[in-house]
């Protein structure tokens, strides 16, 4: 522009135009995602029933969240729907993702198939598995899948990895999905050459294909441990609210419900709350730790 | 097309990073070719399987009548199919749900994108320190779990008088949809020629008129791909209508499944209707849309 007084207005309109576009985002994501992350941690301070005032009470909810058995047994509970889940679901979706790559008319009507639990909310999953796995009318009473017939989600023992199985069943396309997308990503010339060069299948996989979604691994890896580790629908319905049989399936986002929105007892629901932010924090700091590490060499190698 | 190509036989090598492998041929057994067809086959069948099983039982229980469901093997088709379950979970107040998911739904998409594109706007255009800023804030936001940071997020919508309304729900949920909305938006902004913003600039046309004679055309397709996603997120949503609605007629569609189900008791095929019910709107947006779906659903994790 041509440096006249009109420029150093014109200058200041943009900055405010800018500034009030910019309001809407900063205010809804201030008010609901910022500021609660602050409010969570001094909740924890606090003695709030949910509906009453809210008034002072030390550290108190701190040792007694920390004090109490049941916190450990969740957090445990936690950890071990996280790690499971994550080795169940990343070669699954990973070999899945590989298959519905490549273009061919019979994988993509696998595909639309495969792709039909995304559209299924948690509830809707979790009221048709419950039903599904009823020990009577369920699937267990159909010749051949007797096995089936068993209190899956009614037995201490069995209950968490059925919920880890229905989490699995719910995940596993989108994982696909985006390993799907990363597959389809990588260069041909890449595997041209190496069929040049006589590279069995394996080989092409192991050398080019692992390689080359490592990105994609890292992306799809932090996206399930968060995911598993602030997940919350699909237990709640398939235990009733309740994270049972016993506390079977209590993990650290029930207990935190249960602890907030049922005992009323807000302030040790924070404590627990900003445990649940610490970890994933620290896991996504870890991820990311991990990712550079690999990221240092270039994702084009072989092509340059 | 990049796995076809297994038998081209090497005419010289070429240099190629580690993939040499001493030298092997590409050329498989047609027997270990048959066994990995099969390999291949069967797992793939039986993933299918896995997933198309569970559907077909959710549609064949919701048309059989209730006896027909405790003497009949569950997978055998009902052999007198009904609708009653359908009417029996529309006349138990379903229209209100579905108004209510719709209403919600709408309204959190359109607040998404209305501010993740002027945000992302403002990002691309405005290379000051606090528009980086501003940025690295919604990067943030990718972090935070809503599980999280639901006490406060109850505390703050009683504080605002909003408590059971379907706008305590639509709030929240535009709020946590808008870090991905920006993010998606930034990366395809930052692909737009400098050249044509300032060709505006020179006709003299403010940062309004670019954004909605400019920008907001050439968004389009990223900016469908953002409402697919985040629609479908709140369309599914729980938790925020869980803890922030109490009243029935303000329930949305999942806790309003939840309710049928307490409701129903051990009328199974009532309650498989309702979910049948509650994802027709979303299946059929799949069955026009799959593509806008897909790319919505990796849109924001891909590059």
């Amino acid at each position: 522009m041509t440096a006249t007084p009109h420029a150093g207005r014109t200058a200041r309109r943009r900055r405010v135009s800018g500034a009030v576009m910019a309001a809407p985002a900063l205010l809804l994501f201030g008010l609901f995602g910022v500021l609660p992350l602050g409010g969570v941690l001094v909740l924890g301070f606090a003695d709030w029933d949910g509906l009453g005032t809210i008034s002072w009470s030390g550290a108190d909810n701190w040792t007694a969240v920390f004090t109490d058995a049941a916190t450990w047994d969740a957090l445990w509970l936690t950890v071990k729907v996280m790690v499971i889940s994550w080795v169940v679901q990343t070669p699954i979706s990973l070999a899945l993702g590989v298959f519905q790559a490549p273009a061919a008319r019979w994988r993509a009507v696998l595909a639309v198939l495969w792709f039909l639990p995304l559209v299924l909310s948690a509830v809707a999953i979790g009221l048709a598995w419950q039903a599904l796995l009823d020990p009577s009318f369920g699937l267990g009473s159909v010749p051949g899948l007797g096995f089936l017939a068993e209190p899956l989600l009614g037995s201490p023992d069995l209950a968490l990895y059925t919920v880890i199985f229905v989490i699995a069943w719910q995940f596993i396309p989108f994982h696909a999905l985006l390993y799907q997308a990363g597959v389809r990503q990588i260069p041909a010339a890449l595997y041209e050459a190496a069929a040049i060069d006589g590279a069995s299948r394996v080989q092409r996989f192991l050398v080019i294909t692992l390689p080359q979604l490592r990105y994609t691994l890292i992306t799809s890896s932090t996206l399930m441990l968060i995911g598993s580790l602030t997940y919350f629908d699909l237990i709640f319905v398939l235990s009733g609210g309740t994270g049972g049989p016993g506390t079977a399936t209590r993990v650290l986002p029930l207990a935190m419900y249960i602890t907030g929105f049922q005992s009323h007892d807000m302030g040790r629901a924070s404590v627990l709350a900003t445990t649940l932010v610490v970890f994933g924090l620290v896991l996504s700091l870890l991820i990311t730790r991990l990712s550079r590490f690999t990221a240092m060499d270039s994702q084009q190698e072989g092509l340059t | 097309m990049t796995t076809t190509t297994s038998r081209t036989t090497p005419p010289s090598r070429v240099v190629l990073g580690q993939a040499a492998g001493g030298g092997r041929r590409g050329w498989t057994h047609p027997a270990t070719r048959t066994a990995r067809h099969v390999v291949v086959g069967a797992s793939s069948l039986f993933w299918t399987a896995l997933v198309v099983v569970p559907l077909y039982w959710i549609v064949i229980t919701s048309l059989r009548d209730q006896a027909d469901f405790f003497t009949t093997s569950p997978l055998t088709p009902p052999s007198d199919p009904t609708l009653d379950n359908y009417g029996l979970v529309w006349s138990s107040g379903f229209p209100t749900y579905l108004l209510n998911s719709v209403i919600v739904t709408v309204a959190a998409v359109a607040l998404t994108l209305a501010a993740a594109l002027m945000a992302s706007y403002v990002v691309v255009r405005f290379n000051s320190r606090s528009s980086r800023w501003f940025f690295r804030l919604f990067l943030l936001g990718l972090a935070i779990p809503l599980q999280a940071v639901i006490i406060p997020v109850y505390l703050l919508i009683i504080e605002l008088h909003l408590y059971d309304s379907l706008l305590a729900i639509v709030l929240p949920s535009a709020a946590f949809a808008i870090p991905v909305a920006v993010l998606v938006l930034v990366g395809f902004l930052r692909d737009v020629p400098r050249s044509l913003y300032e060709a505006m600039d020179i006709d003299g046309a403010g940062e309004w008129r670019i954004l909605w004679s400019l920008v907001l055309p050439l968004t389009r397709p990223a900016l469908t791909t953002v409402a697919v996603y985040s629609g479908l997120q709140v369309w599914n949503g729980f938790l925020f209508p869980l803890i922030l609605t109490q009243n029935p007629d303000r329930a949305v569609l999942p806790l309003a499944l939840t309710a049928f189900r307490g409701q129903f008791g051990i009328n199974v095929p009532a309650t498989m209707a309702a979910v049948v019910l509650s994802t027709l709107p979303v299946l059929a947006l799949f069955m026009i849309g799959r593509r806008q779906l897909v790319a919505g659903l990796t849109a924001g994790f891909t590059k």
